[in-house]
């Protein structure tokens, strides 16, 4: 239900988006899609902290919604780095003149593409459901130390993306329509995240029970 | 031995892999290096809980009276050794490959080697006791490892070309203490999450 509805807010949004914020003067329609790359991509790092936040909890107290939850997030997570991955060299092209950039964002993005992606594919090579928990956590938990650390090594490596445009030390830089539009698609994305966790995490227990009494069973 | 013979050989195919030309083999010599040490340390860590399983040995470590902690730290000193008779032969041939002279900055290679080291074989320990019984081994663990590999392998191939241009290792401070951070913060965290792996 809270999926559904989040789905259909994010449409609305895409639509004032479109229609009701005011063009960008130097790029043009191209800044658009900043409404759906911006909110993406919070909400994947989110996502990757939750998945660093429970794994850790789960090796502490053992509970398996725990280890539920964190795989729900990795998976919705990964769908929406694979967002900010496709929208991002979209905007890039008319705009740097190139698809891609080895950029601190950009490739810290990248790598919580293969973060995840590597998380999910241990998942699916262990068949024990609570060896794969444990094992799982141990690189969660990893996975999540080594973003920061990522993120500075290519910060000074060299970075040309757009400096930050809400959270920068003078105070938001954006006009007042368009940073509403932008919250406003931070939040709703933030939203449809957690319905589409809640959701895969609704799965994850169902396949469990089944698991489990096919074990009984047979 | 078997490393050490794959080290060698990606040294040779970079100075093949390149257009003599246009790039000179100096420019290419630190990423070369970085990437030779990276991938021989892989095919060495593949290979670290391998040999324990091959015998039930790591069901006898698990039966001695020692912590968790120490098998992890005994491994990880095993794989540190491993990892650095690789790059005390690795060096030499480099210099020699790509014709380098090194006189004077050896030092700081070898502390620039040890400090970008020992973050990812931390990690790969950790990751080696995991993959090991998992499906495919081999390919599970560089998927999950090479990212951790990243921000030591910037950093080092930074610093050694500062080096290799003949500048003193004190320009390169900023770069040397987040690898430093980076050891501290893996190792650290590494130790502490080894005993999931290994419990039964």
């Amino acid at each position: 239900m809270l999926t559904v509805l989040a789905l259909l807010a994010l449409a609305a949004h895409y639509v004032r988006a479109i229609e009701y914020t005011p063009i960008e003067a130097t790029q043009g329609l191209a800044q658009k899609i900043f409404y759906v790359h911006v909110p993406a991509a919070w909400s994947a790092f989110l996502a990757y902290g939750i998945v660093g936040v429970c794994s850790a909890l789960f090796l502490w107290l053992g509970d398996r919604r725990l280890d539920l939850f964190a795989e729900a997030s990795a998976e919705v997570g990964t769908v929406l780095t694979l967002i900010v991955l496709t929208t991002g060299p979209l905007w890039g092209k008319p705009i740097w003149g190139t698809w891609w950039q080895w950029e601190v964002r950009l490739t810290s993005t990248l790598f919580l593409f293969f973060l995840m992606v590597g998380y999910l594919t241990l998942r699916r090579s262990i068949f024990d459901p609570l060896v794969r928990a444990r094992y799982s956590a141990v690189v969660g938990i990893l996975g999540a130390m080594l973003v920061p650390f990522i993120h500075l090594s290519v910060y000074m490596f060299r970075t040309i993306h757009p400096k930050p445009v809400i959270l920068n030390p003078e105070g938001p830089t954006l006009p007042g329509s368009m940073l509403s539009t932008l919250l406003e698609g931070v939040a709703i994305m933030t939203v449809a995240y957690l319905g589409l966790v809640m959701l895969r995490y609704g799965i994850g227990r169902l396949q469990e029970e089944k698991e489990a009494r096919h074990a009984a069973a047979s | 031995m078997a490393a050490l013979v794959l080290s060698a050989l990606i040294l040779v195919i970079f100075n093949f892999a390149r257009d003599p030309t246009v790039i000179r083999a100096q420019d290419l010599a630190p990423s070369a290096l970085w990437v030779t040490i990276t991938f021989a340390a892989t095919t060495a860590l593949n290979r670290a809980f391998a040999v324990e399983l091959d015998h039930g040995a790591l069901d006898g470590l698990l039966l001695a009276p020692v912590g968790r902690e120490a098998i992890y730290l005994g491994k990880l000193l095993g794989n540190l050794v491993f990892t650095g008779i690789v790059q005390l032969i690795t060096i030499p041939l480099f210099v020699l490959f790509f014709n380098l002279d090194l006189h004077g900055t050896l030092p700081a290679i070898l502390l620039l080697a040890f400090l970008a080291t020992v973050g990812f074989t931390a990690v790969g320990t950790v990751f080696s006791a995991l993959t090991v019984r998992v499906q495919f081994a081999e390919l599970m663990l560089p998927v999950l490892l090479l990212p951790f590999m990243v921000p030591p392998l910037i950093g080092a191939a930074q610093v050694t070309s500062k080096l290799l241009a003949g500048r003193p290792l004190a320009d390169s401070a900023g770069w040397l203490q987040i690898l430093a951070t980076y050891d501290i913060v893996f190792l650290t965290l590494s130790v502490l999450v080894f005993p999931a792996v290994l419990d039964e």
